[in-house]
């Protein structure tokens, strides 16, 4: 069976990848796209620390992780209708572009 | 006739009503005023002689022999201030006196003062010191006495300096004032005082009074801090009230200067009733002066500083009298003289022996006086009697009347009324159990007296007419007697009529007067004082002798120097001059005392004041002007503290905080990716922090 070590690094990498296209990317939907996966490392990460537990059987890292679904749901429609929102005020995506709470 | 004793009131009141009314009248409105006036002092002598019969008739039945109206004036704390006034003989013979002799002088003013453009202010002042005097002798309370005194002495001045664009004028006037008012301070503390003591200021008040026998006898057991009783003490204060209204040495020196007033003025005030306000002040208070514990030496110490005072008084003016010139200034010496006279008698005799002299000097001493303004008026405002002589033959009436006052004065025997009021303070002082020199100091004033009368009387009267030929050298500057002179001859003339009769009436009333207080029918001393015994003894009838001596005596002298050979020119020297000029000079400057004055008070005074501007100018201004700097400093202290210190401090936390909000506001970018790179990077961090602190432990 693959090693608890190997979930982690695939869910650091998942990270990884996810903060990299949050950070770098202009588009928001990339944003929110990188975003979405940041959450599904950190998901990936229950169902593994869950795997491992010493009690697998009471099923408390499924629970964690349906609900971080339905959460990231939620917050992807929020999301989504933010950007749409904003593309119809400024008519772009570019989060640049989206400094109006600049001090 | 007992509605008298509650109306007294009126008979003040009239005199200052009419002067209130003359006062807002217009100037011109000269007839008006003389009329007012002369009608008021004709009504209050009415109501004088009113009094005068009702006081004859209860002082007859040898019940009390006063009676009182008192009333309250106002509440202080649970006490009542009461004045009121008291009729007795003494308040009777005063009133009549002083509203007599008032009228006679308001008479003779509408001619004397016929050209002075102030007319009407003249009789205004003059009606106000006659009510004012009234005042004075009416009141049974200290305060209305010391009230209507303080209003006299503010008349007093207001006259003396009547012609005050004159400067010796104005310099008597206020040489007047100054001088009574060192005595009025300390009358003010004696009342003072009296209050604390007894009180009361009322003198008679059925027993209750300061001047009745519970409160003196309560005021005569205590004693002061130097063994003298509380009643002595309070005595000898208000009795240098008296000295400074009266004229006695030490506060003599105003009284002869006041002789730059109007002659009416100088006869009614400075002769007749003012001056004597202060020996009548003394007759009044006379049981406080007088009373002593029960066995205790005969005279108390006050009657003897009066008696000793007064007979200094009188033999120090009268030398000094001697030497002068100016005819005013021989007859206000003459009245500081007699004032001394009076105190003397007052101090040796009793109430009766002072107030009698007080009476009959009262009316020939203004008869003098009218009677050298008449001399004055008819010399064309000439007062050096060296530039006079001969006025005999130009002025008739005025000699007469004048040789009538001057021989009452001198004290002429049996005739004249001086002999008989002179001769009895004489004979009270030979009768003195302290010491015999107060009566012989009356003596050699007695000699002095009638030698300066007839000194001045051959001057003016007999010899030669010295008149200067050019008369405007000597007038007092007056538009009006320019304007006066121009109708006039260089030669003396007789005075108007309405000056000449009230000399006339004077100079009866100088003879006649003598009669109701000679030793064989005392009727005045019964009447003052009680038990007199009637007739002559032995004693007396060789005083008398001897002291007509001394009077003839006196008059020989006189004319031996001055009328033997007539004067011929008014530059000659003075026949005593030549013959004892050291002597001589003493006398003419007064013995020096102004200028002792000057030299001491006067210049200490200036000293003191020179002190105290210094003192105000460096010590206490000094001090005021540290303080003043001082808190300047800390003002500015606090202005620079507050500008650089609070005010900056807010400045640049003000900037601070901007500066921060700057630097926030840089960092809040907007941009979400670079909130989420610092969020990355923190993250970081803290994993490796995590992860170190992990090895770490």
């Amino acid at each position: 069976m693959t090693p608890l070590s190997g979930y982690l690094l695939l869910s650091a990498f998942l990270f990884a990848i996810g903060l990299a296209g949050a950070l770098t990317r202009r588009n928001g939907i990339i944003v929110l796209i990188g975003i979405e996966l940041m959450l599904n490392a950190a998901n990936l990460n229950f169902i593994a620390f869950w795997r491992f537990s010493e009690h697998p059987e009471t099923l408390t890292g499924i629970m964690f992780v349906i609900f971080s679904i339905g959460v990231a749901a939620a917050e992807a429609a929020v999301g989504l209708a933010l950007i749409i929102a904003i593309y119809r005020h400024y008519k772009t995506t570019d989060v640049d572009e989206m400094d109006s709470l600049k001090g | 006739m007992a509605w008298i004793v509650k109306n007294l009131w009126l008979i003040p009141a009239l005199p200052i009503l009419a002067a209130g009314f003359t006062a807002i009248a217009k100037q011109s409105a000269r007839k008006f005023a003389a009329t007012l006036a002369i009608g008021s002092m004709v009504l209050s002598l009415l109501l004088s002689l009113c009094a005068f019969a009702h006081a004859l008739q209860f002082s007859g039945h040898g019940e009390e022999t006063r009676q009182v109206f008192n009333f309250n004036w106002f509440q202080f704390g649970d006490q009542w201030l009461q004045l009121g006034w008291v009729l007795g003989p003494l308040t009777a013979v005063m009133l009549v006196m002083v509203s007599f002799v008032g009228l006679m002088i308001f008479i003779y003013s509408v001619g004397y003062m016929a050209h002075d453009e102030n007319f009407t202010r003249f009789f205004c002042f003059l009606s106000l010191f006659a009510g004012a005097m009234l005042g004075v002798v009416i009141a049974n309370s200290l305060l209305l006495l010391f009230i209507s005194w303080e209003l006299v002495g503010l008349t007093s001045y207001l006259l003396i300096g009547f012609w005050y664009h004159k400067p010796s004028a104005s310099a008597a006037a206020k040489k007047a004032f100054i001088t009574t008012r060192i005595g009025d301070v300390l009358f003010l503390l004696g009342m003072v005082w009296l209050y604390a003591q007894s009180g009361t200021l009322l003198f008679y008040d059925h027993g209750a009074g300061c001047l009745e026998q519970s409160a003196l006898a309560k005021m005569v057991a205590q004693t002061t801090g130097i063994g003298m009783a509380v009643s002595t003490a309070i005595g000898l204060l208000i009795f240098a009230g008296a000295v400074g209204k009266s004229g006695q040495v030490p506060l003599h020196v105003w009284l002869p200067d006041a002789m730059e007033g109007p002659t009416p003025v100088s006869a009614l005030i400075h002769a007749a009733t003012m001056v004597a306000a202060g020996v009548f002040l003394v007759a009044r208070v006379y049981p406080l002066m007088a009373t002593h514990l029960a066995g205790a030496a005969v005279e108390t110490t006050a009657l003897q500083v009066i008696t000793w005072i007064g007979a200094i008084t009188a033999f120090f003016a009268a030398s000094i009298a001697v030497a002068q010139n100016d005819i005013k200034r021989i007859l206000a010496y003459s009245t500081v003289s007699q004032l001394g006279y009076m105190m003397m008698g007052l101090g040796v005799g009793g109430v009766a022996v002072g107030m009698f002299h007080l009476i009959t000097h009262a009316f020939f001493k203004s008869l003098l006086f009218m009677g050298a303004g008449s001399v004055i008026h008819g010399c064309h405002e000439e007062q050096d009697i060296r530039h006079m002589g001969g006025l005999r033959k130009f002025m008739p009436v005025t000699f007469v009347t004048y040789a009538a006052g001057m021989l009452a004065l001198c004290g002429f025997p049996l005739f004249f009324s001086g002999f008989w009021s002179k001769d009895e303070i004489l004979h009270s002082a030979h009768n003195w159990p302290v010491s015999p020199w107060p009566f012989y100091l009356g003596v050699a004033g007695a000699l002095l007296t009638a030698f300066y009368m007839m000194r001045q009387v051959c001057y003016v009267f007999f010899g030669k007419e010295r008149l200067p030929a050019s008369q405007s050298s000597h007038s007092h500057s007056d538009s009006h007697s320019a304007a006066a002179h121009a109708n006039h001859s260089s030669t003396p003339h007789e005075s108007p009529t309405v000056m000449t009769i009230p000399l006339a009436v004077l100079a009866a009333f100088a003879i006649l007067l003598g009669f109701i207080g000679t030793p064989a029918w005392p009727w005045f001393q019964r009447f003052l004082g009680g038990k007199v015994e009637a007739g002559f003894n032995a004693g007396m009838v060789s005083l008398m002798i001897s002291s007509s001596i001394v009077v003839f005596l006196g008059l020989g002298l006189a004319w031996w120097f001055y009328g033997r050979q007539p004067i011929e020119k008014a530059e000659a020297p003075d026949a005593l001059e030549k013959l004892r000029p050291d002597l001589f000079g003493l006398l003419q400057n007064k013995y020096f005392i102004d200028e002792i004055y000057e030299a001491t008070i006067i210049r200490f005074n200036a000293w003191w004041a020179t002190v105290c501007d210094f003192l105000d100018t460096w010590v206490w201004n000094g001090a005021v002007q540290a303080i003043s700097y001082f808190v300047l400093g800390l003002s500015w202290l606090n202005r620079l503290i507050d500008e650089y210190v609070v005010n900056l401090g807010f400045d640049e936390g003000c900037h601070g905080v901007r500066g921060g909000g700057k630097f926030m506001s840089r960092l809040q970018d907007g941009r979400v990716q670079n909130y989420l790179r610092v969020l990355g990077i923190a993250l970081v961090v803290l994993v490796l922090i995590l992860v170190w602190g992990w090895h770490a432990a």
